[in-house]
């Protein structure tokens, strides 16, 4: 039987989630010791491989890279997980939505606001699964280590998750 | 004091007359979940939470602000009611600005700790997004309307047990908005008392103390309206 493939993607969150995945220690080592990380912002892959089998996924998508690379990840991912509150519902990412695009970009750059956008930005910072299909949520701020490792390892051994509401919380 | 009896999940309850069915729920040990009902304070059914089945109505009630009768049949438990009670949660989500992680009452909340009972990993709906303002001019307390359910525990409390009325609810649907008398900052109130009651009562990280630990204290808000009653 061929090893699960697993990926981590960073849109635009702060890398909390990940530093979460880091967390984990020597349940880390243990559970790469049973699948092969083929793309991570941890590793040295350019290019988002083909055929994925989960694919964790931080933060909100917040302009266009992270658009494009959310169609990517989806169209090469058998498993996508929503990793945490940025990308399960915006979250910090999203505080700047009320201000609108033009507002943002003002109360950040001020006078020096660029005239083409710097990040070609959203409008507002979306939640993935408003962008692309997603097949499980992972709330949090981040998750607690716990909560990825039980997600993980249910996932790589093929068995249901349907996390309980102590892990289901945001925040 | 004359009793009624009826069945809450096919189970036999007896009930005082005038009860609600929130009350002769709880007193027979079932729970329902709730999210604007207060004890002591007038129920004001603004959450739907509570939502319960009753054998002959059309639809769903509010267990809070329905009283009982006799003979009646309630549900309190369903697929339809469960999905229900979700739905009206992810929309509180979306109708405001909700991010837990940087809220004073991250869990402390009783509407985050409700979305996890419920089940609710992510919300299906639009997020609106408003800018919906923050008021800072009280010397002790603040009002972040970001994190507001419209849940009106504190126009009741601050109504009913303190008898201050100070605040009240403008606007109709999402764009209403919870006001300090006259429309104006909390701070240039002249009903307010500064006694707290309101930030106790709020069920959210809408209504807190400035400078105060994140989480609120408890009031014993159905003794206080015991107090009140027996005075008059
Ligand atoms: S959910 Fe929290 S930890 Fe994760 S990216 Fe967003 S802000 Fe950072
Ligand atoms: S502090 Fe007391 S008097 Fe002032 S608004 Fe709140 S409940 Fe009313
Ligand atoms: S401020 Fe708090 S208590 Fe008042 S209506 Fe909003 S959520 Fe409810
Ligand atoms: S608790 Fe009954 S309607 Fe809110």
């Amino acid at each position: 039987m061929t090893r699960p493939r697993l990926a981590t993607v960073w849109l635009s969150g702060c890398s909390g989630c990940h530093m979460s995945l880091l967390n984990l220690h020597g349940d880390l080592l243990e559970l790469l010791g049973r699948c092969d990380l083929v793309y991570s912002p941890l590793a040295d892959i350019k290019e988002y491989p083909r055929g994925v089998d989960i694919a964790l996924v931080e933060g909100a998508v917040a302009n266009e890279e992270n658009r494009e690379m959310a169609g990517i990840v989806r169209s090469r991912t058998a498993c996508v997980v929503s990793l945490g509150d940025c990308a399960v519902n915006g979250n910090v990412s999203a505080l700047r939505n009320p201000l609108g695009r033009e507002g943002t970009l003002e109360r950040v750059y001020g006078e020096a606001a660029p005239e083409h956008g710097v990040a070609r930005l959203l409008p507002t910072a979306l939640p993935l699964h408003q962008v692309i299909g997603v097949d499980l949520f992972l709330p949090g701020c981040p998750p607690a280590p716990e909560r990825i490792r039980w997600v993980l390892t249910r996932l790589l051994e093929g068995r249901p998750v349907a996390l309980p509401p102590e892990m289901l919380s945001f925040g | 004091m004359p009793r009624l009896t009826l069945t809450i999940n096919g189970r036999s309850v007896s009930a005082r007359r005038g009860d609600t069915i929130l009350a002769a729920a709880r007193r027979s040990g079932i729970r329902i979940p709730t999210l604007c009902n207060l004890e002591g304070l007038i129920p004001a059914g603004a959450c739907r939470v509570c939502l319960v089945e009753v054998a002959g109505y059309p639809r769903p009630v509010p267990a809070c602000a329905t009283g009982i009768e006799q003979g009646m049949a309630v549900t309190t438990d369903s697929e339809p009611l469960a999905a229900a009670r979700r739905t009206t949660v992810e929309l509180l989500l979306a109708e405001r600005n909700h991010s837990c992680a940087v809220c004073v009452m991250n869990r402390h909340c009783r509407l985050q700790d409700l979305a996890a009972r419920l089940g609710i990993d992510h919300v299906r709906f639009a997020f609106i997004s408003p800018l919906a303002g923050v008021d800072m001019s009280h010397e002790r307390f603040g009002i972040d309307h970001n994190r507001c359910i419209l849940c009106r525990r504190c126009v009741r409390v601050c109504d009913e047990i303190e008898g201050a009325h100070t605040w009240d609810v403008a606007g109709r649907g999402a764009a209403s908005r919870i006001i300090c008398d006259l429309a104006q900052p909390w701070g240039t109130s002249a009903t307010c008392t500064g006694c707290g009651k309101c930030v106790q009562a709020c069920p959210t990280g809408a209504l807190f103390e400035k400078d105060a630990p994140t989480r609120k204290g408890t009031m014993d808000l159905a003794g206080l309206a015991q107090w009140r009653r027996s005075r008059k």
